[in-house]
């Protein structure tokens, strides 16, 4: 799709959101705003490549990159914090009649951390004003690297750790049937528990019902030193079946993963699985290596000048002697090479995104982890703008340099490179420690 | 002799369908305040008092395990969750009104439970026909539940009201629609609709549940 039909189609549905004020089906927001978000982060990448390729005159783009740049902000810093205040606010029961002021409270306590957080950093050269696009820029791109390098890092180890068979532990029947057993043991213990409490429960309805008033003065005295025991029992029961619920869950998913690794060990078995496996080895050759270049980027205090394409490119003229067109490969080659690290970064962010949704959502909090995801999306989406430029030879970098303003690249890729290093560490270390520690439970020697 | 008292029904259906809503409004007449995903499989109990005022009243318990998760789930899942399948006397199939999806997903479930696998030898069977003939000697007592009633417009109830007849024919199964209500803001404090329901229920088709 164009660019101009994708703004078209997006521009009333935000004319929408101002106008239709809050009394509308929640979901609908919520998806909405996810959607915008996203569709304006891929905005900017389209205009990352039309920049390669040439497309539209060069001052609309500019202008385009402008507006893009200055909607995205917009409902980074103020939409989606707002919203996300709001139905925090609206799942409160003690503050729901004054949902507007307290969510407008949040958004000013977003606001204040959100400027502080500009200090402890050198981001800005002192020529901006206050109320500059730097400032929000500069601010968003420190969350957004730092987020993008957690994830880089954190791939970067677990990627070769989950393609190598070298780490599959060995499973078999026997422990499988070992699980399983105890797994229904477990239920049945919950039922046994559950036909004492049901038992206790009945009895004691009917008693109640059964149950005299008590007249007259002995009646009453009767009545006091006839004691229920059942309730009490019944506490300690559930307390004992919630312990034992939690046992069984945790059986379960001990089950499952036993089962995804006997599966993964009969995969890896096959020529697929050698391919894949072989593919882990080159992976985590890559991961060490781009671990060690970060490490020597920090100790020697080193930002690389040249992008790889244009290096790669002078490689191979002076060294090998190969002469051809340099500007019209360069062009190609880095739209490629930028189209593919935009893919991957865009799918493996809603990858891992989704997964996170599914885990930690439940009915209350979907809306507002669904915002916080499109929060998160919206800044990563923007800082990997800002960090991608390093890809880019000099003729296409200019526009991102002339559009984001004067910001310090410098600083967000060596802040980048200490994020991932120690994102990839705390991995080695956070893998190592659950791989010693889950053989240990209940594989047979 | 106790386990000639053990009645084990299994309570399928789709994420979010009222599973679990249903069988805490079954065994403690009360309705769930707080749903939360079932991870796994939650088993409670109902005692029930088969002929009851007969001679040959005997108290059953009757366990409804509420078996958690999605048709499409990873195949690891899948194998986990068999394991409950066992010597089971009953199936209850849980649908939601509002979501024809989890009408239609009834069918995996039930032939995952049955143990008759959609992939018995490694071809792809599509999710177009189905086969009546599965059933046919099913000797497992089928009970399907639609939930979620009152959120259904009143103009379109009559109409899928009949496609969840001809469902419930397809497994030659006994049907109920239900409504559970459940409100997060308890402003009278008084007794929960769901519950004149629940005593239809309570009447009507346990006894289907019961064979000698």
């Amino acid at each position: 799709t164009a660019h101009g039909g994708c703004g078209s189609e997006v521009r009333p549905t935000l004319i929408y959101f101002f106008t239709s004020g809050f009394s509308q089906v929640r979901q609908y927001v919520v998806q909405v705003i996810f959607s915008v978000t996203f569709a304006f982060s891929c905005t900017m990448f389209e205009l990352i490549i039309f920049e390669i390729l040439g497309v539209l005159n060069s001052s609309s783009r500019y202008f385009h990159w402008k507006m893009n740049l200055f909607i995205i902000l917009l409902i980074l810093v103020f939409m989606v914090p707002f919203y996300t205040g709001y139905f925090i606010v609206s799942n409160i029961r003690l503050l729901h009649k004054q949902r507007l002021l307290f969510s407008c409270l949040l958004w000013l306590t977003f606001m204040y951390f959100f400027w502080k957080l500009g200090d402890p950093f050198p981001i800005l050269s002192p020529k901006h004003g206050i109320l500059s696009i730097e400032q929000l820029i500069s601010r968003v791109g420190v969350i957004g690297v730092t987020l993008m390098a957690l994830l880089s890092g954190f791939g970067a180890v677990n990627c070769p750790y989950t393609y190598m068979s070298y780490f599959l532990r060995n499973v078999t029947e026997a422990d499988i049937l070992t699980l399983e057993r105890r797994l229904l043991q477990t239920m049945d213990m919950i039922i046994s528990k559950k036909k004492r409490m049901a038992v206790a429960r009945r009895t004691i309805f009917q008693r109640g019902e059964v149950h005299e008033k008590p007249s007259g003065f002995w009646g009453m005295i009767r009545s006091v030193t006839v004691s229920v025991p059942g309730s009490e029992n019944l506490t300690l029961i559930q307390q004992e079946v919630d312990a034992l619920e939690e046992l069984s869950r945790q059986l379960f998913l001990e089950t499952a993963d036993l089962y995804a690794t006997k599966e993964r060990i009969e995969y890896s078995k096959t020529f697929k699985g050698k391919y894949f496996n072989f593919l882990g080895y080159f992976f985590s050759i890559y991961c060490v290596w781009k671990i060690f270049m970060a490490t020597i980027n920090i100790i020697f205090d080193r930002v690389g000048k040249t992008d790889p394409v244009t290096r790669g490119i002078e490689i191979t003229v002076n060294y090998l002697g190969i002469q051809f067109d340099v500007k019209f490969w360069s062009q190609h080659i880095s739209f490629i090479l930028v189209g593919i690290i935009i893919v991957t970064s865009i799918r493996g962010l809603l990858i891992t995104l989704t997964k996170f949704f599914y885990a930690i959502s439940s009915s209350k909090s979907s809306n507002v982890i669904v915002l916080l995801l499109a929060q998160i999306m919206g800044m990563y989406f923007v800082s990997s703008v800002l960090l991608i430029r390093m890809s880019m030879p000099l003729e296409y970098r200019t526009i991102i340099t002339e559009v984001l303003g004067e910001l310090q690249f410098n600083f967000y890729h060596r802040w980048f490179d200490v994020i991932f290093l120690v994102s990839a560490l705390s991995s080695i270390l956070f893998l190592y420690l659950a791989h010693k520690q889950a053989p240990e439970k209940h594989m047979t020697p | 002799m106790a386990s000639l008292d053990r009645v084990k029904v299994l309570v399928l259906g789709d994420s979010g369908v009222g599973k679990s809503s249903l069988v805490h409004l079954l065994c403690q007449n009360q309705v769930l305040g707080n749903p939360s995903w079932t991870v796994g499989c939650s088993v409670d109990v109902r005692v029930h008092d088969y002929k009851e005022g007969t001679p040959e009243e005997r108290t059953y318990y009757i366990e409804l395990w509420d078996v958690g998760g999605s048709v499409g789930c990873a195949s690891s899942v899948k194998s986990t969750r068999a394991v409950f399948y066992n010597s089971v006397n009953g199936i209850i199939l849980v649908h939601d009104l509002t979501n024809k999806k989890s009408s239609q997903n009834l069918y995996r479930w039930s032939l995952e439970a049955l143990n008759r696998d959609l992939v018995p030898t490694g071809v792809l069977v599509t999710n177009g026909d189905y086969d009546r003939e599965q059933f046919a000697d099913n000797q497992i007592p089928l009970l399907v539940i639609g939930t979620k009633l009152d959120q259904i417009n009143e103009t379109k109830r009559h109409e899928v009201l009949t496609r969840t007849a001809f469902l419930a024919e397809d497994f030659n199964a006994e049907e109920i629609n239900l409504v559970i209500e459940k409100r997060y803001f308890l402003r009278e404090g008084n007794q929960i609709p769901g519950l004149p329901d629940r005593k239809r229920f309570g009447g009507g088709t346990l006894k289907s549940l019961h064979y000698d």
